[in-house]
């Protein structure tokens, strides 16, 4: 998932890729169901609490089109929906209703 | 010939790409305290900047994670971020491979070091530009310590990078500017975005003004994560930039900006023999 997300992040192709051909582009990677269900609705919130790693994400969410409050809600909300974050060094650490940067 | 400059910066993508969100007041003065840098910075006459970088994964990746790496190309593409996001527009940044190499080669006497003809400029190094030099106009030479992916590069590591770095500057007949690039506490790409612990970055940059070696490097990296968040890893770039200048610092501009998602901080050490 992570490697994914690393090569969306910086080549112009797979970005073209996802936009045009995204079945055939996640064949390349290995993905559990989960993170492959992840990918393709676009759940910016699973992603992370399957411990995407934030600088990834955050480029993807970006590459998503989603305004910063989106983005910072969708994280808040899949952890409300799924629970902490599983794994790497991004877990939340402040609470459900907080609002940090008013955002 | 010499270390002409040295200094710190933040770099959190924030600072261009929400640069509307935050209260123009404190804003504009953090923007040109980051500017006042730069010209600080030109008027030393460098031949060429280094920027001491805590790259994000724009480059470097779990299949072969380098604790150091230097570019070793005549020019990087950046932003990899999109330019529209990040308010920075697309751009070609000139290099010099000569000058890499020779560094490099005087570095790796002490470090080992990995090195690169292919890199692109993340945030962390394009926001830093477009306040020192946003002509683009003085040849970068990006340097990247592993904040980023666990185990972490230790911090008397990065001490040893920021003394190879000094030495090697001295070394090449180039006049050379450092500038190391990263955030002190905060919790970035996360729904704590913009939570910053103002007391810890106090006196880490305490700590960092008297150029403390033993201070600097007490800390680990559970009680960093548990006081900075995952982002305070990156006080790997402010040690590297303490061993290189050797001298005390003066922090031109300091304070929390939540919705930069850090503690915006410039500040510049001052080069000893």
């Amino acid at each position: 998932m992570q490697k994914l997300l690393f090569d969306l992040n910086r080549d112009t192709a797979t970005q073209e890729r996802f936009r045009t051909d995204l079945p055939g582009l996640l064949n390349g990677y290995l993905l559990t169901p989960e993170e492959r269900e992840a990918i393709v609705s676009r759940d910016v919130g699973l992603l992370y609490v399957l411990g995407a790693n934030g600088q990834l994400l955050m480029h993807y969410a970006a590459l998503l089109g989603m305004p910063w409050a989106e983005y910072i809600a969708a994280m808040r909300e899949g952890v409300a929906r799924h629970g902490p974050v599983r794994a790497g060094i991004y877990a939340m650490t402040t609470g459900l209703d907080e609002r940090v940067a008013s955002v | 010939m010499s270390l002409v400059f040295a200094g710190v910066c933040s770099h959190a993508p924030g600072i261009t790409g929400r640069a509307q969100m935050a209260d123009p007041v404190v804003s504009a003065r953090f923007f040109d305290a980051f500017r006042s840098m730069g010209e600080d910075l030109v008027s030393a006459r460098p031949d060429a900047l280094v920027i001491v970088a805590a790259e994000h994964f724009a480059n470097f990746f779990m299949n072969n994670m380098p604790a150091f790496a230097v570019g070793m190309a005549d020019a990087y593409d950046g932003p990899i971020e999109d330019p529209a996001w990040l308010g920075i527009a697309r751009t070609s940044i000139p290099g010099n491979t000569g000058l890499s190499r020779r560094l490099i080669e005087e570095m790796m006497q002490t470090v080992d070091l990995a090195y690169a003809e292919e890199w692109k400029f993340d945030h962390g190094i394009m926001v830093p530009l477009h306040f020192l030099t946003p002509r683009y106009d003085l040849p970068v030479i990006p340097v990247n310590i592993n904040c980023q992916g666990p185990p972490l590069t230790p911090l008397h590591r990065a001490w040893a990078l920021g003394e190879a770095l000094r030495r090697a500057a001295d070394t090449v007949p180039e006049r050379i500017a450092i500038v190391g690039t990263g955030g002190i506490s905060h919790w970035p790409a996360t729904p704590d975005s913009g939570k910053i612990n103002e007391a810890w970055d106090r006196e880490f940059l305490d700590r960092f003004v008297a150029n403390d070696k033993e201070a600097l490097l007490s800390y680990t990296d559970a009680i960093t994560y548990r006081d900075a968040g995952q982002g305070g890893f990156e006080i790997r770039t402010f040690i590297a930039l303490a061993a290189a200048a050797r001298g005390r610092g003066t922090v031109q501009f300091y304070q929390p900006i939540p919705i930069f998602s850090v503690g915006c901080t410039v500040a510049t050490l001052e080069v000893v023999r």
